[in-house]
């Protein structure tokens, strides 16, 4: 494998982790504030659909964005109903998100596109171009950082950059704001919150906005960045193992970093050798796209470092009597 | 106090959080520039006017109760189960092994000995999760949802690289042999000398299903391990005063949970396609998780919730077929009902238990 | 009787507006009217006691106060202004702190950050963290409220999270602070070290109100109290001007007949033995250091102690269900017999085979379903007997005849078997646990806290059944926060402190004052006074005349 490979795999790495790191900060912001979110699929599917249908008709990628938030926005507050209004079980909300999201998508495309559930092709302003950094193309013959530079740094959309800047400005709402400190005591505590003359229910509500917020970023990113336009399912999976990632980095911002990166790189690997020799062995590519499931396994069984979930996490906050 | 009645309590809230589910679906129809009534009318019509749409009907309903039913008993033990998907595929290689390993001379032999095979595949991928749960303190949703796609990634790779015919190019097993086929249900009828629902797949795997609500039933409310199925799923602390083991019955009742799921092979790779093929499952798993909220976790809530869904399903198909509106529509349905009778669950109990009140408060003055 | 106490504390005595007056609150659950047209004065620089049994809607009445939950009707005066509280922000700026039973504190956070949170300055931490800093230093010094503030407060004991509950109150500028329960989860020197802190606050003019079931720590403590019962104020009276024995009859309504009558004992051959018993929790700490002691046919050991101090572990350990990754060693013999300590005999439904009945501590989450019903709950760990089941399956229909004639044997009520746990009242849910377990005829019934929020009548009731079984010539158990109740019952009366057991004393040769000291772990009252530097003016509180409360604690 040479270096020139090397750049191409961890190039795709960064494209495939990006809709990941998205979902995974979604799922971050959620879960700290103590709702369990496992309809990040869903959410981010919806997203995609209403980003690539808007962005076709209107033919601007950003138009399609706002779209692509108010659709995973809109089942955003339906789970907020679901699990802090009415204090209902968040993982079942969540499942009969996924479906919603699921048959709405086709169902609506169906019926505007008459494309059996695909949206029409991108092109053009329909789509997130590839934004080249400044002094990409000079120094791109400069040995070893060249390439690095120019390739695996430069030339990607503009969510690929937003998802990377997401990760410390997180890390900074997370542990140095008041917003921050409020957010995670609501999701260990929220009595502590509420008798404190904070609103559960507002900070909640706010943590799942911004979980809409981001996953509309990364479902628009998967259908105007990454391809050109829905195709059904297109999520596939992506939002569980954002999910997975979630709990691979303990719900910690720079650790989702890691993890994302790590299973956009498995992917990548997946899509490129799909079977991959290794002299002695021969890995299938089922078991490099299964890997990030199976790893997550082993960090919820708690062999190797325990993932401990927010404390008030999957408990609607009821005031006790 | 109880705030309501049972009956309230069992049977309206359900029914109106279904006809809330209903009127939702029925405004997408509108919303979609179609009829509702005669989307409703082309579904009963193509699910239950003629012995042909019963066949298919039928057919669903026997996976939905295996699901249901799979969901239903992990739940009573407060274990929510959404590996019934991957459960259920594994039941299926489970059945494909049983099937193509053996050259049965009878399907009255190959039947129970596929059984246990669906049972021993889907009970076996229930387990770790079970064992986690039970031992390590993982949480069972997630860990069930990574065993879904773990499982999809382990049958690709064996019907891929094991099962597939030489020169086949598809992720499928081999026909199982003449042996295993099960009889139809029209077979059946036939045999007592009536015409009923030619070409459907409806067999024999309907009547082990409507035994399995009797047996579930048994289980969950006249045996002992029921009773401590049940005392875990209300309080782990009183199950370890009264000497039940937490470990072990978490185990055992993912094991039932997980076999359950894994029998609908018998249904769906035994009785119907007679070879494994990849997306034998189509969803059903999940669809147990929309029966079970349904029908209140009780058996005979299942057999109906699943009768309504079979119902739904192959209505759906009816709609693509003959009008405009695509079959995903019973996708939004399932996950309206879902949402309504799982997750929106107090919307509607909370009104309903204030007029309970009230009207208890007026007879008492 | 209420109207003969009514002489204090209801009108005001001096011309300054009252730190609090309420007007006619009322405030209903769903049925439960939790409080009935509640009226209270609470006089500006005093602490006040506010005393009830559980459930007499002390917690709510306050929880009103504090904001956190809406009164259906009522006025509140703060400082002699009308004052609507919404919610917990508005009682904060109106100067009310509250320190809550179960503390509301987030658990991997420091002190510092739990002290700032919903009162930060702006939007960012940083400032907000160093002005609490400083705040902090001052208080601290001030009242004597020692804590680290960086240390979070998973690492910090029960007595110092509770100051910090005071010190997020104090530094939300509280004026009045209101606590619940404060001293259940202390030992007595850390509720003694807490009565110097509220005296402290006193004195710079703050309003305290104490909600307690404790008249001991009333008649300690308090200027004036109030009474409640069953959800209505019933009386306030000066403190000085009442007497325990008045505010016991206050709070049930009726004279409290607190010794049960009971012959002596004739105690035959051990029935339990215990040698050496050690636990180590999961968590690395040692709830039990050496336990030993035996129970003799026919007489009831009581066992005395702050609540904590390793009587839970020890219920648990000899009911056969000790805390998952619990280490233990040690020896339990039961007549004669070694019971296992580890491994698949030693659970609950083993150690029940071997005669050994339980009374858990907390019968709502252990010792019954709470949405099974009746019937199916005088099964519960009995569910194995052959005279429930049939073949493979149980019996439900002789299962059903049996509760209902428990049930009447044990006057139940409502009479019903197929309601539901949840649906019976505290002391009838206790009766139904009690039936159960006593007959069975264990050999060995172990009790915790069996009149835990439990009616008069049924303490009466629940007291005799467990003595009529001593006098069949059965071994009990009994653990009891309640020294009186461990007083009245036992025959033998053993004292933890910190997984130990400080002594033994006859109850016809002890005194509340010598038990008071064993729990608080001292053998050598002047060393122990010396060693606390506690002023002599304190050093009675260990020796207050025993306090008449009928039986509930938390």
């Amino acid at each position: 494998m040479d270096f020139a490979t090397v750049i191409q795999i961890l190039d795709s790495a960064v494209r495939l982790m990006t809709p990941l790191l998205l979902a995974c900060l979604a799922g971050l912001y959620s879960e700290r504030s103590g709702v369990f979110d496992i309809g990040l699929e869903g959410k981010m599917l919806m997203a995609a659909f209403t980003a690539a249908s808007v962005a076709y008709v209107t033919g601007s990628a950003w138009l399609g964005l706002l779209a692509g938030i108010a659709g995973s926005m809109a089942l955003s507050l339906i789970h907020g109903l679901a699990s802090i209004t009415f204090c209902g079980n968040q993982l079942i909300s969540g499942v009969a998100i996924n479906f919603l999201a699921s048959g709405l998508t086709v169902l609506l495309g169906i019926k505007i596109f008459g494309l059996g559930g695909r949206t029409p092709a991108l092109s053009g302003g329909g789509r997130f171009g590839e934004i080249t950094l400044p002094f990409a193309d000079a120094l791109r013959d400069v040995p070893v950082l060249g390439p690095i530079y120019s390739e695996l740094i430069s030339g990607h959309s503009i969510l690929v950059y937003v998802a990377f800047l997401a990760v410390p400005l997180t890390w900074w709402v997370l542990f140095r704001t008041r917003f921050g400190l409020r957010l995670r005591a609501v999701g260990e505590n929220p009595a502590s919150v509420d008798t404190a003359g904070v609103s559960v229910t507002r900070l909640r509500f706010a943590a799942i906005a911004i979980a809409g917020i981001l996953c509309g970023l990364a479902g628009a990113y998967l259908a105007t960045g990454l391809s050109a336009g829905f195709v059904k399912e297109m999520t596939a999976g992506r939002g569980f193992i954002a999910l997975a990632a979630l709990i691979f980095a303990k719900w910690r911002p720079w650790n989702a970093l890691f993890a994302t990166f790590l299973f956009g790189l498995l992917e990548a690997i997946a899509n490129r050798y799909p079977n991959l020799d290794l002299g002695i062995v021969t890995v299938p590519s089922m078991f490099m796209n299964a890997l990030p499931y199976i790893l997550t396994v082993i960090i919820l069984a708690g062999f190797v470092g325990r993932a401990i979930p927010p404390r008030a996490g999957g408990e609607p906050y009821v005031k006790e009597r | 106090m109880d705030k309501m009645p049972k009956w309230a309590d069992v049977v309206l809230t359900p029914v109106i959080s279904l006809v809330l589910a209903m009127a939702i679906s029925a405004l997408v129809i509108l919303a979609i520039g179609e009829s509702p009534t005669l989307a409703l009318k082309t579904m009963v019509d193509g699910a239950l006017g003629s012995s042909y749409g019963w066949g298919f009907t039928l057919y669903y309903t026997t996976n939905f109760i295996f699901t249901g039913l799979a969901v239903a008993v992990a739940y009573h033990a407060s274990l929510f189960n959404i590996g019934g998907e991957g459960q259920a595929m594994m039941g299926g290689l489970g059945v494909a092994l049983v099937c193509l390993m053996i050259d049965w001379p009878h399907w009255g032999i190959a039947l129970p000995a596929a059984m246990v095979g669906a049972a021993l595949f889907g009970a076996a991928w229930a387990l770790i999760p079970a064992w986690l749960q039970a031992r390590r303190g993982s949480h069972i949703v997630i860990t069930t949802i990574m065993f879904n796609f773990i499982a999809a990634a382990l049958l690709n790779y064996v019907l891929v690289n094991i099962l597939r015919p030489v020169g086949s190019m598809d992720p499928a097993s081999a026909r199982f042999p003449e042996g295993t086929h099960l009889p139809a249900l029209t077979d059946m009828a036939a045999a007592l000398g009536i015409e009923w629902g030619k070409h459907t797949p409806v067999n024999i795997t309907f009547f082990i299903a409507l035994s399995a609500c009797l047996l579930v039933w048994l289980l969950i409310w006249r045996s002992r391990l029921g009773y401590e199925i049940r005392a875990l799923g209300r309080s782990e602390p009183g199950a370890l005063y009264a000497g039940i083991s937490p470990v072990r019955i978490t185990v055992l009742a993912m094991l039932i949970s997980g076999g359950l799921a894994g029998l609908m092979a018998i249904n769906n790779v035994m009785g119907e396609s007679e070879r494994l093929v990849l997306n034998a499952v189509e969803g059903a798993g999940f669809i147990g998780i929309a029966v079970a909220l349904m029908g209140r976790n009780h058996p005979l809530g299942v057999l109906l919730a699943a009768l309504l869904f079979g119902f739904l399903y192959q209505g759906g198909g009816e709609l693509a077929l003959w009008t405009s509106i695509p079959r995903e529509l019973i996708i939004v349905i399932q996950a309206l009902v879902i949402l309504f009778t799982g997750a929106l669950d107090n919307m509607v109990r909370m009104p309903l238990e204030r007029i309970f009140l009230s009207l208890r408060k007026r007879r008492v003055i | 009787m209420a109207a003969a106490a009514q002489h204090a504390g209801g009108r005001p005595e001096t011309a300054a507006p009252h730190a609090i007056e309420l007007r006619g609150i009322s405030k209903a659950f769903g049925p439960v009217q939790a409080n009935k047209d509640i009226d209270l004065c609470v006089r500006k620089g005093s602490i006040h006691g506010i005393i009830g049994e559980n459930g007499a809607g002390k917690s709510t009445l306050m929880s009103i106060l504090y904001g956190f939950y809406k009164p259906d009707r009522g006025q509140i005066l703060i400082n002699g202004k009308p004052t609507t509280i919404t919610d917990s922000q508005t009682a904060i700026r109106a100067g009310v702190g509250m320190v809550f039973q179960h503390f509301k504190l987030v658990q991997n956070f420091t002190v510092l950050e739990n002290i700032i949170l919903g009162v930060e300055d702006g939007a960012l931490l940083r400032p907000s963290l160093a002005k609490a800093r400083g705040v902090l230093k001052k208080l601290a010094a001030e009242y004597q409220l020692n804590v680290d503030p960086d240390e979070t407060i998973d690492e910090l004991s029960v007595g110092h999270q509770q100051r910090v509950e005071i010190l997020k109150a104090l530094y939300r500028q509280a004026d009045i602070l209101i606590l619940d329960e404060p001293t259940g989860v202390l030992t007595p020197a850390e509720a003694d070290h807490l009565f110097r802190i509220l005296e402290g606050l006193k004195a710079e003019g703050k309003t305290i109100v104490l909600i307690t079931h404790k008249l001991r720590e009333i008649m300690e403590i308090t200027d004036t109290v109030s009474v409640m019962r069953r959800g209505e104020m019933v009386a306030s009276v000066e403190t000085a001007g009442t007497s325990p024995e008045e505010l016991a009859e206050l709070m049930v309504g009726r004279k409290v007949l607190l010794n049960v009558e009971k012959a002596p004992a004739d105690p035959g051959a051990p029935v339990l033995e215990v040698r050496d018993l050690r636990l180590v929790d999961d968590e690395g700490v040692e709830r039990l250091r050496g336990i030993s002691f035996d129970i003799r046919a026919g007489e009831i050991m009581g066992i005395a102690g702050v609540s904590g101090n390793g009587q839970t572990q020890l219920l648990e350990l000899l009911g056969g269900f000790p805390a998952a990754g619990a280490k233990v060693s040690g020896s339990i013999r039961m007549n004669g017999q070694e019971l296992d300590l580890t491994g698949s005999r030693s659970d609950a439904a083993t150690r029940r085979a071997r005669g050994i009945g339980h009374v858990p501590e907390d019968r709502q989450a252990e010792g019954l379903i709470m949405d099974f019903t009746a019937w199916e709950n005088v099964a519960f760990g009995y569910h194995h007997a052959p005279e429930y089941n049939r073949g493979l399956l149980m019996d439900n229909a002789a299962i059903r005849r049996d509760a209902e004639q428990k049930m009447e044997r044990f006057d139940v009520r409502p009479r019903n078997p197929n309601l539901a746990a949840r649906n019976f009242s505290g002391g009838n849910q206790q009766k139904l646990v009690v039936a159960r377990e006593i007959e069975r005829n264990p050999a060995l019934l172990l009790v915790g806290q069996p009149t835990r929020g439990v009616d008069i009548g049924a303490i009466e009731f629940i007291h005799k059944r467990i003595v009529e079984l001593r006098d069949a010539g059965k071994a009990v158990l009994l653990v009891s926060v309640e020294l009186d109740e461990i007083l009245s019952l036992s025959d033998r009366i053993a004292v933890m402190f910190d997984g130990r057991i400080m002594g033994e004393r006859l109850p016809s040769a002890t005194t509340t004052g010598e038990l008071g000291l064993l729990m608080a772990g001292i053998t050598d009252v002047d060393q122990h006074a010396a060693d606390e530097g506690i002023p002599p003016e304190h050093r009675h509180v260990e020796s207050l005349p025993d306090d008449n409360a009928p039986g509930e604690a938390r």
